[in-house]
């Protein structure tokens, strides 16, 4: 029982860094039907950004008391305004020339920028995982049964709050508006005044902050970053998004905390070596068997 | 020397693709083929000869993947998981694992005969979805395999693989510790890839895979069965990686997990795009030219910088930014690719006139 909470502790905490990815998939894939292959290296390049910040942060020695309230926010801004412009910027510059290209060259196109930044941050931070500076306490709570650190709920509520904050931006703001126009018909949302290229270079923005939050909080909770995370966390992430329903807000959130006990309870129960079989199998037959995903509508095929 | 081989063959294929004239393509085939067989008794060393089979190897890889997605237009992101399974095939068959001395040129059908079982046993469920849903259920699959591999400790080594494998015999006489017989087996084995893919292509079922590529619907309505037709684009392609496989692992004596992962399946479609997806020619150009680059080219550049300015970089790995950067530019700015396939430029370059989502 005990064993059994701290998986579930455990899953929710590794799904709310999946679910934050994810969100960013869908979002993207919401608005342009891509599959933005490099979104995970820019989660990984938060990441990198924050724990930047940390070790900068130390080194002058501010890191306690309310200083280290304002070094943790100011991590935390700082990967997610890093974040945001390399996405965009990679929106700007590989994905808008391919806008009306047949779909497969701006998914290669991704793969391609993929590989440049995995490549970019290696040669920036080593090829070996980077410890991130220890600078958080982390208290254990005991609630029941249930052993958690207070960095475990923080994080939790941190990645709640930002997917609450984005649903209702996405809903109720008129750029929100505009995207979900976007997303559902380029040329009529054009016509009836929106700035076609503005709002994609918005989601995209959106798309890298919300991967700067999660940079953070995977930073801060695996207590190390690598130039390869991306790879592996951007598949789970894409998975959770594609089990949720690919497009959906909410599915992505759904997708990525049961992802994330999927990863935690499989490492538990028949070994971590066998986690990444777990996920690409439930990723497969969710593709082969319900391509719409759990809360995603059945489109009907565009001709 | 190795550059002067590569630089014979790119400029045959180049030469090639600028005739139009059958018995003059026939003629600079017959030549170049000469040329590879002769000219290693008068020029070259084993180091040069290690590299051109390994990069023969790699032109069967992307023959092999250009079925998939030259031909039939699927994207597959996990070809490595076939080339994988024809190494093992190999390796637990022909190795003292389970103490079973299989010949080298019976694993080598079977391997070719593994692979398409697996490449339709992916394919069966999987292909009637569309474009990038294919290629990230391919990609799940090329991760899913060497993963099993690595874990099936008991059977296949586990991370450290299986090493000491059986050097092939030809009708008695061992290959020994020589790379010559890898480099002809694999020029021969080019030979019939390249042979195969042209009659393919002309085939009634190449034509059918040209018809869904570029309209599926269409090609469905006009009475093609679109699933057995793309289920055999993955089994022949799948076949030509699993005899590489063999012939990979033989040549290395050792087969491990860490040697197929997702980056050889963005290898493999780097090559595709770099020389022109769908045309047999430039495919074979652009694996040749990124080989080249990988197993020659920067090492030299390597030693040359380190000399010049008394560094110690390790160049070799640049080798992601280097596929990255050469897919995003392609698809940019050539999204043809240097030797282009006809139809399938106009393909290209008709889509950006047309509506988006085809």
């Amino acid at each position: 029982m005990h064993e059994f909470l701290a998986q579930l502790a455990n899953g929710v905490e590794l799904g709310a860094i999946y679910a934050l990815i994810a969100l960013g998939y869908t979002l993207v894939y919401g608005i342009l039907e891509l599959i933005n292959f490099a979104h995970g290296d820019v989660y990984t390049f938060g990441s990198f950004v924050a724990l930047g910040i940390f070790v900068g942060l130390r080194a002058a020695g501010v890191l306690h008391g309310a200083g280290l309230i304002l070094g943790i926010a100011a991590a935390l801004i700082a990967a997610i305004i890093a974040s945001a412009l390399l996405n965009a910027g990679i929106e700007r510059l590989a994905y808008r020339r391919l806008r009306k290209a047949p779909r497969l060259a701006p998914l290669i196109t991704a793969i391609g920028v993929s590989f440049m930044l995995e490549n970019l941050i290696e040669l920036w931070q080593g090829s070996a995982p980077v410890p991130f500076p220890n600078v958080i306490p982390n208290p254990q709570l005991h609630i029941g049964a249930l052993e958690v650190g207070v960095q475990q709920i923080v994080v939790v509520a941190l990645a709640i709050v930002t997917m609450v904050t984005l649903h209702f931006f996405v809903q109720r703001s008129k750029l929100g508006k505009a995207m979900r126009a976007v997303a559902q018909d380029r040329d009529a949302a054009s016509l009836v005044g929106i700035n076609v290229d503005r709002t994609i270079a918005i989601t995209f923005l959106i798309a890298g902050a919300l991967a700067g939050v999660a940079g953070f909080v995977g930073g801060v909770s695996f207590g190390s970053a690598w130039f390869l995370n991306g790879f592996g966390a951007g598949l789970r992430a894409f998975t959770a998004a594609v089990l949720g329903g690919i497009g959906n807000i909410a599915g992505a959130m759904l997708g990525g905390f049961l992802i994330g006990m999927l990863e935690s309870f499989s490492t538990w129960l028949i070994g971590g070596q066998w986690s990444n079989v777990a996920v690409f199998s439930v990723l497969i037959l969710v593709l082969v068997f319900r391509p719409s995903g759990l809360l995603g509508e059945t489109l009907p095929e565009k001709v | 020397m190795i550059y002067t081989y590569a630089f014979v063959a790119i400029a045959a294929c180049v030469a090639i693709e600028r005739f139009h004239n059958r018995r003059a393509k026939a003629t600079i085939v017959l030549i170049l083929a000469a040329f590879l067989a002769i000219a290693p008794r008068f020029y070259g060393n084993d180091a040069v000869f290690s590299v051109l089979a390994d990069a023969a190897v790699y032109v069967m890889l992307a023959l092999g993947l250009n079925i998939v997605v030259g031909f039939a237009g699927l994207l597959d992101l996990g070809y490595a998981a076939f080339f994988a399974i024809g190494a093992y095939t190999y390796g637990m068959l022909a190795s003292p694992q389970f103490g079973l001395h299989l010949p080298f040129w019976v694993l080598l059908f079977l391997a070719a005969a593994l692979a398409a079982l697996f490449g339709a046993l992916l394919g069966a469920p999987t292909l009637r979805l569309h474009g990038d849903y294919l290629a990230i259920v391919t990609l799940g699959f090329g991760e899913i395999v060497p993963q099993i591999f690595q874990n099936l400790t008991k059977y296949t080594g586990g991370p450290n693989g299986i090493a000491a494998l059986d050097v092939p015999t030809f009708f008695g006489h061992s290959f020994g510790a020589s790379v010559m017989p890898y480099y002809y087996i694999a020029l021969v084995g080019i030979a019939a890839a390249l042979w195969i893919s042209r009659n393919l292509r002309e085939s009634r079922l190449g034509r059918a895979w040209m018809a869904i590529r570029e309209d599926e619907l269409a090609a469905k309505h006009a009475g093609i069965d679109v699933l057995r037709s793309k289920l055999a684009a993955f089994a022949i392609g799948a076949s030509f990686s699993g005899i590489g496989g063999v012939l990979f692992a033989a040549k290395l004596a050792l087969v491990s997990p860490d040697l197929f992962g997702f980056q050889v399946s963005v290898l493999i479609v780097s090559m595709l795009v770099l020389g022109g997806m769908g045309n047999i020619v430039g495919v074979v150009v652009g694996s040749l030219l990124l080989t080249i680059v990988n197993s020659a080219l920067l090492p030299q550049i390597n030693s040359l910088v380190d000399a010049t300015f008394h560094t110690t970089v390790d160049l070799s790995n640049l080798h992601f930014l280097i596929y990255g950067a050469i897919l995003v530019g392609i698809m940019l700015f050539r999204p043809e690719g240097l030797l282009p396939n006809r139809e399938r430029r106009a393909e290209l370059h008709h889509a950006g006139e047309a509506a988006g989502d085809a």
